[in-house]
């Protein structure tokens, strides 16, 4: 590869300064406001409440098991939800690495960038991570998921310390922040047919499962929608490869955006 | 299955509960990605499911949502992140804007519907 034009340690920087201006720095402020309210108001000290955010890093987990143990929810029906809810985090992690791996990338060297992914540092990283030089892109990732769970120990001690002067449709407020910032940003990096079919149908698919009470609706609701998806996208890509046949013109392989306002 | 989360102690049912059931899914990731090609139809339908996984709790969380966001009727839900959505559309798509809109839309409608 010779001369890189960046150092590791500056592709780190790169991470934290792509991670304070993310707009999932105010997303990440507000929920883990309310995310250290409710570890207060539960019961719980501030030294777990900043150990959970780091260790967790997942804020539907962090919910679910400062709730459960809030509520004396059995140990085991706690750890299932948990599980169903991280199952999101297997997809990603197998997206995300492939674009920042190298073949002299150890396995060790994947278990930070794994364990910083969570929604908004994937989004960011997938949008950012390929105009990087491959070399540099773990390091970049790896600032980019620590400035964020920075944001997010600083939101939830300030949350915790504020606890009982939050008014209450303030929490209301904070937990509409992830499914809210989730759509949009999902919308964004969707530039692709298979990514919005995927969106489309899982949004659908997966309440219907629910409410027909499917075991695992969100695993079998989500594995269906994106195969569903990958399926148009295939049968998208035949229908293209036989009309550029069919024009006997050599057709480049850039498909053309036709979404408004979809481009750059 | 009948030990509570309280009789763990918190720490303890934070590694047991918490941390491991989530964490397990990220090492899984490694695993998975060492065998996937960047440029891959695999990848594709990787992300494919990743991205309908995602859009399946954006649904389960507007609407069956936890704790303090249940007390806003599902109407305001709805209407709120489709409100939301559009302004992202409409103004240059941008997540800034949708989530502002959204968030503004939620509390007027549930000053409103209250």
């Amino acid at each position: 590869m010779g001369t890189l034009p960046m150092s590791s340690a500056a592709a780190f920087a790169t991470g934290l300064k792509a991670a304070a201006r993310s707009v999932f720095v105010y997303v990440i402020f507000g929920t883990f406001i309310g995310y250290g309210a409710l570890c207060h108001d539960l019961g719980f000290g501030l030294p777990w409440a900043v150990a959970s955010t780091v260790l967790i890093w997942a804020g539907p987990a962090q919910v679910i098991v400062v709730t459960a143990l809030g509520s004396g929810v059995p140990a085991g029906e706690a750890a299932i939800a948990v599980t169903l809810s991280g199952l999101r985090l297997l997809p990603m992690v197998a997206a995300l690495l492939p674009l920042v791996k190298t073949p002299a990338t150890r396995f060790w060297h994947l278990l930070l960038p794994a364990h910083l992914t969570a929604v908004s540092m994937w989004v960011e990283s997938l949008r950012i991570a390929p105009r990087l030089p491959r070399e540099r892109r773990i390091a970049f990732c790896n600032g980019l998921g620590i400035g964020m769970v920075a944001a997010a120990v600083v939101a939830a001690i300030l949350g915790y310390i504020m606890a009982e002067r939050l008014p209450p449709l303030f929490g209301a407020a904070v937990l509409f922040l992830t499914p809210m910032s989730f759509t949009v940003s999902i919308a964004r990096n969707s530039r692709e047919l298979v990514d919005r079919f995927a969106f489309g149908f899982g949004l659908t698919l997966t309440p219907i499962f629910a409410l027909a009470k499917v075991d695992l609706a969100l695993l079998a609701g989500g594995v269906l929608a994106g195969t569903l998806a990958f399926a148009v996208h295939r049968v998208a890509a035949i229908v293209r490869e036989a009309s550029s046949e069919a024009a006997s013109e050599p057709q480049a392989e850039s498909e053309p955006s036709r979404e408004p306002g979809g481009g750059p | 299955m009948s030990t509570t989360v309280r009789e763990l102690g918190p720490y303890l049912a934070l590694v047991l509960v918490g941390f491991l059931p989530n964490e397990i899914w990220r090492v899984f990731g490694i695993v998975i990605a060492r065998g996937l090609n960047e440029d891959s139809e695999l990848m594709v339908w990787v992300r494919a499911v990743a991205t309908a996984i995602l859009a399946g709790i954006i649904a389960q969380l507007i609407l069956t949502p936890p704790g303090a966001l249940a007390i806003v009727p599902l109407v305001v839900r709805l209407g709120a992140v489709t409100t939301g959505f559009l302004a992202f559309l409409i103004v240059r798509r941008s997540v800034f804007v949708g989530v502002l809109v959204g968030e503004v839309a939620l509390v007027l409608g549930a000053l409103l519907w209250a």
